[in-house]
């Protein structure tokens, strides 16, 4: 049975850029807990001769030709950038990375 | 700031240790357009020009798998003697880094769309090493990232970072070998030859520019070492940053004797990504990498499986060129060379390049002499690989050809090389922009030949007396005068025309 941990939310958390407060860690692990059941409760039905299904449409093989189209224009691709500089976008230093 | 690293001896370091190594090589396909979307796959170009809203990661944009590549990616795992998966997927990277702004890279992860395969590896001695290739991938490149200020203090906040996206979305293929074990003393070597390998494999299949100085191939090199006798394989590091076939060499090496030593001095290695220094050949500590499961991934929604018939495989299979080796096996005959001059052709890495050169039309024997002489001089002098030079076999080809049409003599084809690898253009187009035709004009020629033969008179009389090769001084002072521009044989006919005359 699922039981995640204060600390597994709050490294979840973290992976996914969230700021989460010591009692919403609580709160999502409760509730975590829950989705978590509800899903073992469909592998319980679902046995070995049933693969587990990513895609609902039964396709395979779409493919796009190898053929340029025309995209956006660089003031367009930086209309809704924060911050732009010499045609590119500009963004916080990233900590802890070395070039 | 870091403390220099200690260091084994290298032959201590084989005596005691067997190194295990891990190659992952990243190739950027030359398709036209990016994996997911039309964007044009173009190296260079304005910052953030070739993109749309599927490689920007705006909401709502849907990818969809660009054929070409596909076909490419079995192509390069056939010919790496791989399975081809029957059914396989796309799958999510999740992670927050701003050079992929969907904020996940799609990629393969459990199910690689070729695996289980191998490539036979020449080292310079003729040694056979079979590496295996645990997996062939399919994924995306990520931005380019320029970083501004701060290249020395550490004043965070006027520290930032510029993002170009054109890169971003172009397809890769990630070649990750099997453990290379037992190789010993030669592992850098091992290291070398494969990437070196790979590399002409994929320039004779044309799915790659296989340029490691412009990034379209770079190879991350795991290493680690056991103690002698032992069965379990030691704690490994990532190099990157490893830009060229010499630095996989070097970084290999340095790791080898990096690790030896902390082992040998009771520590245990860090598990960790390095950086490779190109300048003093040395490694330093990168950020501890996140586990598998932190990537969180998932299978990809927006994109429906791969599943490539038998009859596709076997249709791509078909369209293998034949393989380097084999060519080379091939021209060894064909142009009647021993084992050892075969060697060297491979060694200066110009084998291919020269075959390359003759199916452009040059005669064998002058396709050899340019790149074995005169480009692999250009290479050294410019420390890169024969290969890596900005000059084509077709290019090399043309001016064989102009040389031979009497259009250009020795000495300026030679200079229209220059001016090819110095970014002028087509051999023609140098021809006409600096003005190098052969002075083919008889008059013009006539009158240098007098001149000189005035300017000497007591050579003209020895040539007129039968010392015909008193002949060479004036050839000499017309092509100065030409400066270079006259075709030699053609001036000594005249001259002697003209004193028999």
């Amino acid at each position: 049975m699922p039981n995640i941990s204060r600390d597994e939310v709050a490294h979840l958390a973290k992976l996914a850029r969230l700021a989460v407060t010591e009692e919403e860690l609580d709160v999502f692990a409760g509730q975590l807990d829950q989705i978590l059941d509800a899903v073992a409760a469909v592998g319980e039905v679902a046995k070995d001769d049933i693969p587990p299904t990513s895609h609902a449409v039964p396709l395979t093989n779409v493919f796009r030709a190898d053929e340029v189209r025309p995209g956006l224009t660089q003031q367009q691709a930086l209309a809704g950038a924060p911050a732009a500089e010499e045609g590119r976008f500009r963004v916080p230093r990233i900590l802890g990375e070395e070039q | 700031m870091t403390a220099v690293a200690e260091l084994m001896d290298y032959a201590e370091v084989v005596e005691r240790f067997d190194p295990v190594l891990g190659l992952e090589v990243h190739v950027e396909l030359s398709t036209r357009t990016k994996m997911f979307c039309g964007c044009a796959n173009l190296f260079g170009g304005k910052p953030n020009t070739h993109v749309c809203p599927t490689c920007l990661g705006l909401p709502g944009a849907l990818p969809v798998m660009n054929g070409r590549a596909v076909e490419s990616a079995i192509r390069i795992g056939l010919a790496l003697n791989c399975e081809i998966a029957e059914w396989c997927r796309f799958a999510r990277k999740n992670y927050f880094y701003p050079d992929m702004p969907k904020n996940f890279q799609t990629s393969q992860y459990d199910e690689p769309i070729a695996f289980d395969g191998h490539l036979d590896v020449v080292l310079d001695d003729g040694e056979v090493v079979r590496v295996g290739i645990e997996r062939a991938h399919m994924e995306e490149d990520t931005g380019k990232s320029l970083h501004v200020g701060g290249a020395t203090g550490r004043i965070h906040g006027a520290e930032h970072s510029l993002l170009d996206y054109n890169r971003a979305g172009v397809p890769l293929i990630e070649i990750v070998t099997k453990p290379i074990t037992g190789t010993g003393e030669r592992a850098p070597e091992v290291a070398r030859a494969y990437v070196t390998a790979l590399r002409d494999l994929l320039r004779a299949m044309d799915v790659s520019d296989v340029r490691m100085d412009q990034g379209s191939l770079r190879c991350d090199a795991n290493v680690s070492l056991m103690r002698k006798g032992a069965s379990e394989f030691g704690t490994r590091t990532e190099t990157k940053n490893v830009n060229s076939l010499r630095s996989v060499e070097r970084a290999v090496r340095y790791e080898m004797t990096r690790q030896a030593a902390v082992l040998a001095g009771g520590g245990t290695v860090k598990q960790e990504t390095r950086h490779f220094q190109e300048a003093d050949g040395t490694t330093s500590s990168g950020r501890t990498k996140e586990t598998a499961e932190d990537y969180r991934y998932f299978p990809e929604p927006d994109l429906v499986p791969v599943a490539p018939s038998r009859e596709w495989v076997e249709q791509l299979r078909a369209t293998l060129p034949e393989l380097p080796w084999e060519r080379r096996k091939r021209i060894q005959q064909e142009w009647n060379l021993t084992d050892e001059e075969l060697r060297d052709l491979i060694n200066t890495g110009a084998a291919d390049l020269v075959a390359a050169t003759v199916d452009a039309g040059a005669e064998p024997g002058e396709a050899r002499s340019w790149w074995v002489q005169y480009l692999t001089q250009q290479a050294n002098a410019r420390e890169v690989e024969l290969a890596d030079l900005p000059i084509t076999p077709a290019q090399v080809a043309r001016v064989i050809e102009l040389v031979k049409s009497g259009e250009l003599t020795n000495k300026l084809a030679r200079e229209v090389v220059q001016g090819v690898l110095a970014g002028e253009g087509g051999p023609d187009e140098v021809v006409d922009r600096r003005g190098l035709k052969v002075v083919s004009d008889d008059s013009a020629l006539l009158a240098a030949v007098d001149e000189a033969l005035a300017a000497q008179p007591d050579v003209a009389e020895k040539i007129r007396g039968g010392k015909v090769q008193a002949a060479g001084a004036i050839v000499g002072a017309v092509m100065k005068a030409t400066k270079g521009q006259a075709d030699a044989k053609r001036v000594r006919e005249l001259i002697l025309e003209r004193v028999g005359g």
